[in-house]
């Protein structure tokens, strides 16, 4: 499969780079790891005229705490993600989301930062970044602004993002102490897309209370989806078994299926249910200490 | 575009459309047809080369973002008329029916190795998760890595 024609640009800095969109305007696209893209481009779904190559802009790969912050730059590759030690120890519920995402060959170039610029509802990291409450830094013409995940999806493949520009950063609060997530999906065969998935981030207080809790959902609306109710519910308790059932039930009755090929709504709800369990219990013993 | 790559430590260069994709280049312009072209949609793995020494799928990068970069295709492999641990082992093991996945599966083996030196199955049947094959219900596959991380653990390269 050939895609249509375009004319390629490489930039080698952000300046540069939002530069060219803002000049080239609706016909460009930015292209990272291309995983997504260039399958859209082949099959002629996506036609841009010219594509921004991010690519050989230095210094965009890092992934490095700082000043309470997890950061995670624009090259950073989902591989890279499962083979930080950082990740491994720190923030469990982002490499159980890396693992689960594509497969390993997809993942050597696929980008953390496009899988929330692409705004597929079908994407793995929007929903753990919801439950982690992160935000991105935009770089555009006049420089970069912050959006919190919570406000950057609108609909199907589409952000509040504006055309020229690029996502250079992933900003994670870091966790305080007697925090733990966990991220669950059921796919059909290795390297879909879920049936459904569930984020889960928890934060214990001395008395053995939730503080906060955070819960995103994955492929169950047209938007990756912030179980508010759930987390609000959670707020505040001891999380025992009633409590974390009510919650589960909750995020179930927040999420948004339609029947397709995975399956139909029903099916899908019921499975938000039992894995929003299953992930808040995780995110419980990883709180405690466990792995 | 001009495009200038290190494919197998030799240096390639040629002038393409930039919606060449990275496979085509190394099939139709540069004539190493030992990399296969199965799925054309990301999903078989059989188009997998080393991009800077890490495995990626050659029918989802354009070529021109190839330009400068160090490429190893299955004609790598194999050194001076040896076979490499890894190909051995599929031949040991026999870890192919008709072999169409397999320079992918090499590919994807050889970049696994360096990294795992002696892997169980459940990390074996992970890394070539993104690899498919059609023939063989790939036990025989698993065989052929287990033989070659055994062979690379006692000293082959
Ligand atoms: C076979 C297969 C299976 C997959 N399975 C899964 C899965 O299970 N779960 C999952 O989450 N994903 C899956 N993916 C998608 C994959 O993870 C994507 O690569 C990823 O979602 C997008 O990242 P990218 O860096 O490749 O983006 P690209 O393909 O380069 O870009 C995607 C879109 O985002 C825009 N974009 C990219 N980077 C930026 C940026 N920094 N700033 C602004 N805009 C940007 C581009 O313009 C484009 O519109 C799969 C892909 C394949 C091919
Ligand atoms: S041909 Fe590239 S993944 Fe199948
Ligand atoms: S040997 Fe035939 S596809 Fe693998």
């Amino acid at each position: 499969m050939i895609p249509a024609a375009f004319e390629y640009h490489v930039p080698t800095s952000i300046a540069e780079a939002t530069a060219l969109l803002t000049r080239l305007g609706d016909d460009a696209k930015v292209v990272s790891g291309g995983q997504s893209l260039i399958p859209l481009m082949k099959l002629r779904l996506a036609t841009p005229r010219h594509l921004v190559d991010i690519n050989r802009i230095p210094g965009l790969a890092y992934i490095r705490q700082a000043d309470g912050v997890l950061q995670i730059g624009a090259l950073a590759r989902e591989s890279d993600l499962e083979d930080s030690d950082l990740i491994g120890t720190r923030y469990p519920i982002l490499a159980d989301t890396s693992r689960v995402i594509a497969d390993p060959l997809v993942r050597n170039l696929a980008t953390v930062c496009g899988n929330l610029a692409h705004a597929d509802p079908a994407n793995d990291h929007p929903a753990t970044m919801l439950a982690l409450g992160a935000e991105v830094v935009a770089a555009g013409p006049n420089g970069e602004r912050r959006i919190p995940v919570r406000s950057l999806f609108t609909g199907p493949f589409t952000t509040t993002l504006a055309p020229d520009e690029i996502i250079v950063e992933i900003r994670v609060p870091a966790p305080p102490a007697r925090s733990g997530g966990a991220y669950l999906k059921l796919e059909r065969k290795v390297g879909d897309f879920a049936t459904a998935a569930v984020a889960a981030q928890l934060t214990l207080g001395p008395d053995g209370a939730c503080q906060r809790a955070g819960i995103g959902l994955t492929n169950v609306g047209a938007t990756p989806i912030e179980a508010g109710r759930a987390e609000r519910f959670l707020a505040g308790k001891r999380p025992d078994d009633a409590v974390i059932r009510q919650a589960a039930e909750l995020a179930a009755e927040e999420s948004q299926p339609t029947s397709d090929l995975r399956g139909p709504a029903e099916y899908k709800r019921d499975l938000v249910r039992v894995l929003a369990a299953r992930a808040i219990r995780r995110a419980l013993e990883r709180a405690g200490g466990g792995r | 575009m001009r495009v200038e790559v290190t494919i197998n430590r030799e240096r390639y260069a040629s002038d393409v459309e930039p919606r060449l994709l990275l496979v085509h280049l190394i099939r139709d312009v540069l004539r190493l047809t030992g990399t296969h072209i199965g799925c054309d949609t990301t999903h078989c793995g059989a188009c997998t080369v080393l991009l800077d020494g890490r495995p990626v799928k050659s029918c989802t990068v354009f070529a021109v973002q190839a330009h400068g970069r160090e490429l190893m295709t299955v004609e790598g492999l194999e050194q001076d008329g040896n076979l490499h641990p890894v190909q051995e082992g599929f031949m040991q093991e026999h870890g192919l029916q008709c072999g169409y996945c397999t320079p992918g599966m090499l590919m994807t083996s050889y970049a696994f190795l360096r990294k795992a030196k002696d892997p169980t199955e459940d990390e074996i049947r992970l890394a070539i998760s993104g690899n498919l094959c059609r023939c063989t219900g790939y036990v025989n596959i698993v065989k052929a890595i287990q033989h070659a991380a055994a062979r690379l653990r006692q000293g082959g390269t």
